[in-house]
């Protein structure tokens, strides 16, 4: 029996040696090579424009599928799915009444309850807050039942079509993509220790530019992300902050991979630790323990410091706090506008065809949101360097913010709110009811407020108020 | 699932299947316990809602007296006041009754959002709560009573001190409830 077991096994065994050395050859020199040198082969944006087309005909299918039963296409509206005033609550209650005319008495209206009553009702049906904090439904199906609502219009062609597509993202993408992860991470810890042996000097910074955007290029390329930078002549410079749209911690990645930064953050344990140690090493970034992010003074010292050293990298600031689901820009923070320097702003839009980037934290684990991103098909997005802002005479932190994030939400073409990001997870604070019952009072008593209704918040019902 | 729920529906008034969907999509969103049912907690983690003066009075209106969950039938039941009136034309039955969204079932649920305690009738305390919802603690309590005897005095007919439901429907005829009270979708 074992005697002709014998050459099989040998054979098998040379297969096996001489497929994984093609396997790493070709890893290699199409995609770790590139990476060094921040070159491309262009085999992304093919793929990418490949599946596109696979995407328009499956949704085509189904159309056909759907019209032949004579049903329609459930097709989600991420714009609103109810029509809305225009005018804002105040000016709806006023114009039963004499305008501008302050009355003798308070007028009450029994009719002023029916603003209050529909603009609740129509909340409740559709509200500008809560659905930003999940997944964006999508119009064209992209081949993944994560993202289909139309089960019952798939025919064989297409299921056949998505099995193919689990084998292919499941069994080859994947592993070529966690290999690839797993490289840039290890080079990225190997290669910062090493240089942090190195004196400092331009020697030093110079390298450590190189590894850190080699390191990101490939994990880029882990994660086949096909970027397009707009405005580069914009690209933030030494002394000053970068802010941009938080949707994932995928943009992390992706602005490091073009341009170096300093990184804030909270000190982690673990892998994270490690790899926060190791790039503290080469070149400075600003880690915050657990009870320092408390302090805001200490944070704003850390920050100003940094800032004020022109030898030091700008620093990346995520002003919203937590992932919003791209569709919109919430509330900016206002500290990193409070330390009065040049503002960079870069605006991220992910192509939500390609698979949704965003990383809903109530839901998934960060293990867990990485695996998803590995195995869809890729993520594409455009990246808008805008060019740099400085507080004006007169303006404070908050308007500076405001005036920050607008600009970023016209380029990306987001909707820009002024609600708060963290109602993510907490409740709206009181303060904003009792404005709405002082505007109602006011209208009661026939006082007539001016252009700005309310006096710091308003929702925007529609983006091109803007 | 939602076919059954969508032939009931579709006798309280005229909604499509795509809104139909829609609503239940948005139903199963609000309903983080993923039990079927929403809570008043579930509407008030909507911050627009939350900040609505008479918020609590509107989710009110969704739950039947003593209850503390509502289905997606009584979800859709609600809304459907808030269906605008021209969509009535394609149910012609005169045998259907009166459907949820005509105007005076409109000003039924408007009327009910004063009634408190629902016995039918508004009194003069319940005027003042819903009056101190809407503004909170810019008006002085004297003042607000002023109005509140004020509005009754216009409404009131029958001289018991309380507005009743035909009162109210007096008082308002010439307020255009059918646009202010309707909700119309898109698609």
């Amino acid at each position: 029996m074992e005697s002709y077991l014998f050459p099989f096994d040998g054979l098998l065994c040379m297969l096996l040696g001489i497929s994984f050395t093609l396997w790493f050859t070709l890893l290699l020199i199409f995609i770790i090579v590139p990476a060094v040198f921040g070159v491309s082969f262009g085999i992304r944006r093919l793929y990418m424009k490949s599946l596109l087309k696979i995407f328009e005909w499956a949704t085509l299918r189904m159309e056909r599928g759907a019209r032949e039963k004579n049903q329609q296409l459930y097709k989600p509206y991420s714009n609103g799915i109810i029509a809305k005033e225009l005018v804002s609550l105040e000016q709806e209650i006023q114009e039963v009444r004499r305008s501008g005319i302050p009355a003798p008495e308070p007028e009450f209206d029994m009719s002023d309850i029916f603003s209050f009553c529909r603009r609740g009702v129509e909340s409740i049906v559709d509200d500008e807050v809560t659905k930003r904090f999940t997944a964006e439904e999508l119009e064209s199906w992209n081949l993944l039942t994560r993202s289909n609502y139309n089960f019952h219009h798939i025919s064989t062609r297409l299921t056949v079509l998505w099995g193919v597509g689990v084998l292919v993202r499941y069994a080859i993408l994947l592993p070529l993509r966690v290999t690839l992860a797993f490289t840039g991470v290890g080079l990225l810890v190997v290669l910062t220790s090493l240089i942090g042996l190195l004196p400092n000097g331009w020697v030093k910074s110079s390298l450590s530019e190189k590894a850190h955007l080699m390191c990101y290029r490939i994990c880029v390329r882990a994660l086949t992300a096909i970027i397009t930078y707009h405005d580069s002549e914009n690209k933030p410079k030494n002394g000053g902050i970068c802010v941009a749209n938080h949707t994932s911690p995928i943009d992390v990645i992706i602005l490091a991979s073009d341009g170096c930064y300093a990184m804030v953050g909270q000190v982690h344990g673990g892998l994270m630790g490690v790899i926060q140690r190791a790039m503290l090493k080469a070149c400075p970034h600003i880690w915050f323990e657990r009870s320092e992010v408390k302090d805001r003074h200490l944070v704003a010292k850390r920050l100003s410091d940094h800032v004020a050293d022109k030898t030091k990298l700008p620093i990346l600031i995520f002003p919203e706090g937590t992932c919003i689901n791209n569709t919109s820009v919430m509330m900016f923070k206002k500290g990193s506008f409070e330390i009065g320097c040049t503002v960079y702003p870069v605006a991220i839009k992910y192509d939500p065809r390609f698979g949704d980037a965003f990383w809903n934290s109530s839901k998934f684990g960060m293990v867990n949101y990485l695996l998803h991103m590995m195995s869809s098909w890729g993520v594409v997005c455009s990246v808008w360097y805008l060019p740099p802002m400085r507080r004006e005479e007169g303006e404070d932190a908050v308007q500076f913010a405001n005036r920050v994030k607008a600009a970023i939400a016209r380029k990306g073409g987001l909707a820009d709110l002024l609600w708060d990001g963290g109602l993510k997870r907490e409740k709206v604070k009181k303060v904003f009811k009792e404005e709405q019952q002082k505007m109602y009072s006011k209208v009661l008593v026939g006082v007539s407020e001016d252009s700005r209704p309310f006096p710091v918040r308003r929702t925007s019902h529609n983006r091109q108020q803007v | 699932g939602t076919y059954g729920i969508a032939q009931t529906v579709r006798e309280l008034s005229v909604i499509s299947h795509s809104q139909i969907t829609r609503l239940y999509s948005r139903f199963h969103s609000l309903d983080k316990g993923e039990n079927g049912a929403l809570s008043r907690e579930d509407f008030q983690r909507i911050p627009e809602l939350a900040i609505n003066p008479l918020g609590d009075r509107i989710i009110n209106a969704f739950f039947p007296e003593g209850e503390d969950q509502v289905n997606f039938r009584g979800f859709m039941r609600t809304l459907a006041h808030f269906r605008p009136v021209e969509d009535n034309e394609k149910n012609k039955d005169p045998n259907s009754g009166e459907p949820l969204n005509s105007r005076n079932n409109k000003l039924l649920f408007a009327f009910r959002l004063y009634d408190l305690d629902r016995d039918d009738k508004i009194s003069r305390d319940e005027l003042l709560q819903v009056l101190r919802m809407m503004v909170g603690v810019n008006i002085s309590d004297e003042q607000l009573g002023s109005i509140a005897d004020r509005t009754i005095q216009e409404a009131d007919t029958n001289g018991d001190m309380s507005i009743s439901f035909s009162e109210f429907i007096k008082v308002l005829e010439k307020v255009d409830v059918e646009q202010k009270m309707s909700i119309r979708f898109l698609h």
